[in-house]
C-alpha cells in the first residue's frame, strides 16, 4: 500500500504544482508584477511543459529515443492554424475554436507518429532515432514550400507558390511557404495552456499506472521477458510513441496559435535537442523534473539578459548545476537528508 | 500424491525415436527433430520428445550441452532451423515468443530476466496482461472497468506470490530482492501468464539446501494445483532425481538418454558423459 500511494500522492503533487503555478502568475501578472517580455513567455512555458511530458513518455517510459520531436510540434502548430483559420467564420467563439484546432493538431501529428512508428517500431534498436532525426529535417523542409490558403471554395494547397492555386479574389493565405503562417489570430490563453498540461499530465500518469503503461514499461526493462510475458511488443511501443505524438501536436497547436506569425524554421533539430535537453535534465521518466526543468529553462535565457555578455556562460552554469543536483547520486543523498532534517527539526517544534 | 502421476516409460531402441513414453497420459507437448545451427554450430540436433500433462521432466547434461537453447527454441526467442513443435496437438510453426506464450508456454531464466524497476506485484500483473480485460481508454479515463480489473489483478497477484509466501515483498522493487527471492517472482510471474506448459531453467541455482527443499516442495504444488506440466533444467541432481517423473539427458546437443530418474542413474552413458563427471568435481 505504501509504494501505491504514494505514486497517487505524487500525480496530486504534479497537478498541484501546476496550478499553484498558474495562480502565482496569474496574481503577478493581474497586479502588473510581471513585465510584458515575461508575461509574453508564459504560453511558451506551458508549450514546452507538454514538449517535455509528451517526450518523456517515449525517452523515460518507453524506452526509446526521438530527436525529432520539434517535427510533431510543427505538424501540430500548423495543422492547428490551418484549422483556426478555416473554421474562423463557423466558430467564432475563440476558446472552442482553439479547442477544436488543438484537437486537430493532435490529430494530425497522431497520424504522422503512426506513419513513422507501423515500419520502424517493429524493429529493434535506436531506429527511432535516426528516422525521427529525418522526420523532423524532412517536415520542416516540406513546410517550407507549402502554400495553403482558404477561399469561398475552401482549403487550397501547393508545393509551389500561392499564385498556382486558382484563388477567388477573396482569399486568406494560411500558409506561405518559407514566411510560415502570417496574421494568425492570437487565440491561445495562459489558462487553456495550463489546462492542456493537466490534460496531458492526467492521460501520463494515468496511462503509466494501467495495464498498457506496465506493459510499455515492461517492455523497456526486458524486452525478451516482456514477449515470454505475452506482451504484443510493437503494439505497445507505438501506444506510447503516437500518444507521445499527438501530445506534441497539441503544444504546437497552442504554441502557433499564440503568435502572430510563424515560421516552418522554428521547428527544427535544435528545438528538438532543446526538448531531449529538458528531459534529460529534469531526469529520464521524471514527470515533475520535466516540468520544472522544462519551465525553467525556458524563462532562463529572458532572465539572463541582464548578465549580458555572459549570458551564456551563466546558462550553461546553470545547466551543469541542474544535471549535477538531478542526476548525482552524492546530490539526490546530500538533498534526500536535507529534507529529512527539515521535517525533523518540524517535529521537534511540534513536540 | 506423485504415485498418481508415477509415469511408466516404454524402452525404446533409440532414445531420438518418439514415442517414448506411456501413450494412456494425453500429450501436451510433442516435439520432433528440434535442431538450431548457429553459423556452422550445431547447439541442437535430433530433438525428440513428449511430455504429458502433468508430467515434470528434467532436462539435464554438461555446461554447453544446449539446454537453455531447447527452451529457447520452444519458446521461439530462436527460430529453430529444423524441427517441429505441437502445443496440444498444435504446431507452433510460425508463432513469435508472445503468440507461444499466449498458446501456453510459459517459463522462467537462467540469466533472471525480470522488469527490475518494477514493483514485484507489477511484475506479476505483467504476466496477467492477456487475464485483465480493459483497454487504454478504460485505464486512461479511471472507468469502472479499470477499478474492477485492477482489483481483481491484484487478488491474483497476491494469491500467486502466496505461493511463495511473497505476499509482503509486494511493493518492493524487483530488481532489489535476493537472488533466491527473484527466482520465486519469475516463477510467480510465468505461472500469472496461465501457461499449459511451464520451462524453469535452473530455478535452483544460487539456493541453499534449504531453500530448494522448499522450492521442490512447491514445484510440486504448483503442478497439482494448476494441473500443469513442467519441464526444467537443473544441475541439482537432489531435486531432479527427487521430483521428475522422467528425465532427458542432453549432451554436445543430442540427447544421450531419457528415462525415468531409476533408470537415468544407472545409465552409464549418462555417468560417463555427466553424472560421473560431476561426482569427481
Ligand atoms: N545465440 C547463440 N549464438 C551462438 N552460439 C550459441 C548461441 N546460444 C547458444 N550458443 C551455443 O550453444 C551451445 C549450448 O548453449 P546453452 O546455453 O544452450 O547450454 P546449456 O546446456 O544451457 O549450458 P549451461 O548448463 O551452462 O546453462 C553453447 O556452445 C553455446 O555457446
Ligand atoms: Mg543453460
Amino acid at each position: 500500500m505504501k509504494k501505491g500511494s504514494k505514486r497517487a500522492s505524487g500525480a496530486f503533487l504534479n497537478y498541484g504544482i501546476v496550478i499553484v503555478f498558474y495562480i502565482v502568475f496569474q496574481i503577478l501578472s493581474s497586479t502588473g508584477h510581471l513585465s510584458s517580455s515575461f508575461s509574453g513567455q508564459l504560453i511558451p512555458i506551458c508549450t514546452y511543459v507538454i514538449m517535455a511530458l509528451s517526450l518523456n513518455l517515449v525517452v523515460g517510459f518507453s524506452g526509446e529515443l526521438s530527436l525529432g520531436h520539434a517535427g510533431f510540434m510543427s505538424v501540430g502548430a500548423f495543422s492547428g492554424v490551418i484549422a483556426s483559420v478555416a473554421l474562423q467564420n463557423y466558430v467564432t467563439v475563440s476558446s472552442v475554436r482553439l479547442f477544436l484546432a488543438i484537437l486537430v493538431g493532435a490529430a494530425i501529428a497522431a497520424i504522422a507518429g503512426i506513419v513513422i512508428g507501423v515500419p520502424v517500431l517493429r524493429l529493434q534498436g535506436d531506429y527511432l532515432a535516426i528516422v525521427t532525426l529525418a522526420f523532423g529535417e524532412i517536415i520542416k523542409n516540406i513546410l517550407n514550400c507549402l502554400y495553403v490558403a482558404v477561399d469561398k471554395n475552401g482549403l487550397h494547397f501547393s508545393m509551389t507558390d500561392a499564385t498556382s492555386m486558382n484563388l477567388e479574389p477573396e482569399n486568406v493565405v494560411i500558409l506561405n511557404g518559407p514566411m510560415g503562417a502570417l496574421g494568425v489570430k492570437k487565440i491561445s490563453t495562459f489558462l487553456s495552456g495550463i489546462i492542456l498540461i493537466l490534460v496531458v499530465l492526467f492521460i501520463i500518469q494515468n496511462l503509466v499506472n494501467s495495464r498498457s503503461g506496465r506493459a510499455i514499461a515492461g517492455i523497456r526493462d526486458n524486452r525478451i521477458a516482456a514477449e515470454a510475458c505475452g506482451i504484443q511488443i510493437t503494439k505497445y511501443k507505438m501506444m506510447a510513441f503516437v500518444t507521445s505524438a499527438a501530445m506534441a501536436g497539441s503544444a504546437g497547436a497552442l504554441y502557433a496559435l499564440n503568435f502572430s506569425t510563424v515560421v516552418p524554421k522554428k521547428f527544427d533539430f535544435n528545438t528538438s535537442i532543446l526538448i531531449l535537453v529538458f528531459v534529460v535534465l529534469g531526469g529520464i521518466g521524471n514527470l515533475r523534473g520535466s516540468i520544472i526543468a522544462a519551465a525553467i529553462l525556458t524563462v532562463l535565457p529572458e532572465l539572463l539578459r541582464q548578465f549580458q555578455d555572459y549570458r551564456m556562460l551563466v546558462y550553461a552554469i546553470v545547466l551543469i548545476m541542474v544535471m549535477l543536483i538531478t542526476n548525482n547520486e552524492k546530490a539526490q543523498a546530500l538533498r534526500q537528508r536535507f529534507i529529512k532534517t527539515l521535517f525533523k527539526n518540524k517535529k521537534k517544534e511540534a513536540v | 500424491m506423485a504415485k498418481e502421476h508415477e509415469v511408466k516409460l516404454v524402452s525404446v531402441e533409440s532414445p531420438n525415436l518418439i514415442p517414448e513414453r506411456d501413450k494412456q497420459y494425453p500429450l501436451v507437448l510433442e516435439v520432433s527433430h528440434l535442431g538450431i545451427d548457429f553459423g556452422g554450430l550445431t547447439a541442437v540436433d535430433e530433438f525428440n520428445m513428449a511430455l504429458g500433462k502433468t508430467e515434470i521432466c528434467g532436462l539435464i547434461g554438461p555446461n554447453g550441452a544446449g539446454k537453455t537453447t531447447v527452451f529457447n527454441l520452444l519458446t521461439k526467442v530462436y527460430q529453430p532451423t529444423r524441427g517441429t513443435i505441437l502445443l496440444d496437438g498444435k504446431d507452433t510453426h510460425g508463432m513469435n515468443t508472445t503468440k507461444v506464450n499466449q498458446a501456453g508456454i510459459a517459463r522462467t531464466f537462467q540469466n533472471i530476466r525480470l522488469f527490475d524497476k518494477l514493483s514485484v506485484e507489477d511484475n506479476v500483473k505483467i504476466g496477467l496482461h492477456n487475464h485483465i480485460n480493459y483497454g487504454m481508454m478504460n485505464g486512461v479515463l479511471r472507468l469502472p472497468k479499470y477499478w474492477k480489473e485492477e482489483k481483481r489483478a491484484h487478488e491474483k497477484a497476491m494469491e500467486l506470490l502466496s505461493i511463495f509466501d511473497m505476499e509482503h515483498l509486494a511493493k518492493d522493487e524487483a530488481g532489489s530482492l535476493p537472488y533466491g527471492a527473484q527466482r520465486r517472482l519469475e516463477i510467480c510471474r510465468a505461472l500469472a501468464t496461465g501457461p499449459k506448459v511451464l520451462l524453469l531453467d535452473e530455478p535452483a541455482a544460487g539456493m541453499n539446501p534449504s531453500e530448494t527443499a522448499e522450492l521442490m516442495d512447491n514445484i510440486r504444488k504448483i503442478r497439482d494445483t494448476f494441473h500443469i506440466s513442467i519441464l526444467l533444467i537443473e544441475h541439482d541432481m537432489n531435486l531432479v532425481m527427487g521430483i521428475c517423473e522422467s528425465i532427458v539427458v542432453l549432451n554436445f546437443g543430442k540427447i544421450i538418454a531419457k528415462g525415468t530418474p531409476s533408470e537415468i542413474q544407472n545409465n552409464p552413458q549418462v555417468i560417463e558423459a555427466y553424472l560421473g563427471k560431476q561426482r569427481e568435481v
